[in-house]
């Protein structure tokens, strides 16, 4: 009996995890009590001395973390405690500003390029220069000029997204089948008609692919910035419980942070097979 | 004879050299001197070598290239552009893949007619499918159609919208020949029942002889010219089966085979006395006999 490729790959990944967890949950487990000691002295000295147990939480601690943040992800209680999904909320919102600005400025302005050598040779040396720049580095000139925390997040979230959006339109415009342009010519399709019908529908698979590498991009950065800039936010809270010397909820959140990003690209990958089309 | 649709009036096509006609040496001439009138209801087929310039000439009366030189008159008005009044069929069948059959067709008919009803858009686009046999296959994606299906949509597109002239680029040649006899006889039959004007680019000799009213052989290029135009002699009710078997394709064959194989080159060294590019001569075979018979006119 032959199981499908899917059902066997499935009893692996809970092969790997379960061993994964296992070892995990082995390696942080207390050796018993290492030595005899005063109750007193042994108060002071903590589990690591008195039990030989980790700091480092086992898989038990972390389940049982991840489900009081499932119970309660929004409570408020004040600035350094936000449950989970007040955090995560905060994060999905500056990105998704930050995306949706670069996505208003991206897509026209890589249309612009696509279409005209001349600004494709003339804004090249600037894409060029400026994309490999780490996000980060504008964050104090956004500090300085923006003066708000917040807003430089945003922005920093915008001017990483820009970049694989910008060169993917105007690289899916610039390739166009010259046949079918020359099919809205014969049929004497003006410029704007043509842009929707033509070009922005055979160029949409590699715009999308393009939006596809911004989000991912832009989740990997919200957390920096936010750790830089602080005050709420997912990256906020990791370096907040960093400080707190609480690894569980770090643990917690490196899981979140993992999940929340295959859905934002699972989505781009399924506008990315709306607009695909079988050639 | 008298009522051209489309005048061609001494075009070159010049490459390189551009705008300095005075430098010299760079500027390769595709063709030049070309003049050819295509008269309304006629088939035209051009046959010639690779490089000669067919394409070319076949852009620029669709409006998407220019001539270096010369210009050339649909209905006497000098042509600017694309436009609907001129319906291309490309080699490739360039239909848009991200819409179905219907899309395709009914884009084609909304450019040309912007303001009508949608209703009336859908209604010409599927009789333009239903007359090259496609009914039923309306929603169907291209990726989904074979090679010949898709050439007849591409067809349907190009007499949806109802054009003086249609033109067309080796619409067949990427077709396998079971699908091209089919489709070559589709052609004949609903360009003949609607008298429909055609100017059709081909490589293939018994193409041009099924199709074509008159056959304008071009010479080899660079400096490509149009050596003669041969009216073909086969019966108008003429059946692409029994082709072989009328005693004047022969003579017209070989002719156009001899015109390939030989004159085409040899053309373009030494011309004909009394050559004139503005009235090539038109060439009039004559079963009766073995050979080839020249008419001048």
């Amino acid at each position: 009996m032959h199981a499908s490729l899917g059902a066997r790959a499935l009893a692996v990944s809970l092969l790997v995890l379960a061993l994964f967890l296992a070892a995990w949950h082995v390696a942080t487990q207390g050796t018993g009590p290492t030595q005899v000691m005063d109750p007193e002295y042994a108060k002071l000295m903590g589990a690591t001395a008195t039990t030989g147990k980790s700091a480092m939480p086992g898989p038990l601690d972390v389940g049982a973390t991840i489900w009081q943040h499932l119970k309660r992800p929004f409570y408020d209680n004040g600035p350094n405690d936000k449950g989970l999904g007040i955090q995560l909320a905060y994060s999905i919102g500056r990105v998704a500003l930050g995306y949706l600005l670069a996505v208003v400025v991206a897509i026209p302005l890589g249309f612009l390029i696509g279409m005209s050598p001349l600004m494709s040779r003339a804004l090249d040396p600037f894409i060029q220069i400026l994309k490999p720049v780490s996000p980060l580095a504008w964050m104090p000139l956004a500090l300085y000029t923006i003066k708000d925390s917040g807003l430089s997040a945003i922005f920093v979230i915008f001017i990483c997204s820009l970049w694989p959006m910008l060169v993917n339109t105007a690289f899916g415009v610039a390739s166009v089948r010259s046949e079918w342009l020359n099919v809205a010519r014969t049929l004497e399709v003006g410029p704007l008609r043509r842009a929707f019908t033509v070009i922005l529908p055979a160029a949409a698979p590699t715009i999308v692919t393009g939006m596809r590498i911004s989000v991912g991009i832009a989740w990997l950065v919200i957390v920096a910035a936010e750790m830089l800039v602080g005050g709420t936010g997912i990256g906020y809270f990791v370096w907040n419980e960093w400080n707190n010397l609480s690894i569980t909820n770090v643990i917690v959140a490196i899981l979140v942070i993992g999940v929340v990003g295959m859905i934002l690209d699972q989505a781009l990958a399924r506008l990315g097979r709306l607009v695909t089309f079988p050639e | 004879m008298t009522d051209p649709v489309i005048s061609i009036e001494g075009i070159a096509k010049r490459y390189g050299a551009k705008g300095h006609p005075a430098s010299g040496g760079a500027s390769t001439t595709i063709f030049e001197n070309l003049w050819l009138k295509v008269n309304r209801g006629e088939f035209v087929c051009v046959i010639g070598h690779s490089g000669c310039g067919k394409t070319t000439i076949l852009n620029i009366l669709a409006g998407l290239d220019r001539p270096s030189e010369g210009v050339v008159l649909v209905e006497g008005r000098e042509l600017a552009g694309p436009g609907l009044d001129r319906a291309v069929i490309f080699q490739g069948h360039a239909l848009l893949p991200w819409r179905t059959v219907l899309g395709n067709v009914a884009y084609a008919v909304s450019s040309r007619w912007r303001r009508a009803p949608k209703a009336e858009v859908e209604e010409r686009a599927r009789r333009a499918i239903a007359a090259v046999g496609l009914a039923g296959a309306e929603h169907k994606r291209p990726a989904e159609l074979s090679g010949g299906m898709k050439q007849r949509v591409g067809i349907a597109r190009a007499l949806a919208i109802e054009p003086k002239m249609l033109l067309m680029d080796e619409p067949f040649s990427a077709l396998d020949a079971l699908t091209r006899g089919t489709l070559q006889e589709e052609a004949r039959r609903i360009c003949r029942d609607t008298g429909q004007t055609v100017y059709m680019i081909t490589h293939d000799v018994d193409e041009a002889i099924y199709l074509a009213d008159r056959i304008v052989l071009m010479t080899n290029g660079p400096g490509a010219r149009i050596a003669e135009i041969v009216i073909n002699p086969l019966a108008a009710d003429r059946s692409r089966s029994g082709l072989h078997h009328d005693p004047a394709y022969y003579s017209l064959r070989n002719h156009l085979m001899d015109f390939l194989v030989a004159r085409s080159s040899a053309f373009r060294e030494a011309p004909p006395d009394g050559y004139d590019p503005r009235h090539p001569p038109i060439v009039t075979l004559h079963h009766s006999q073995s050979g080839a018979l020249r008419a001048m006119t």
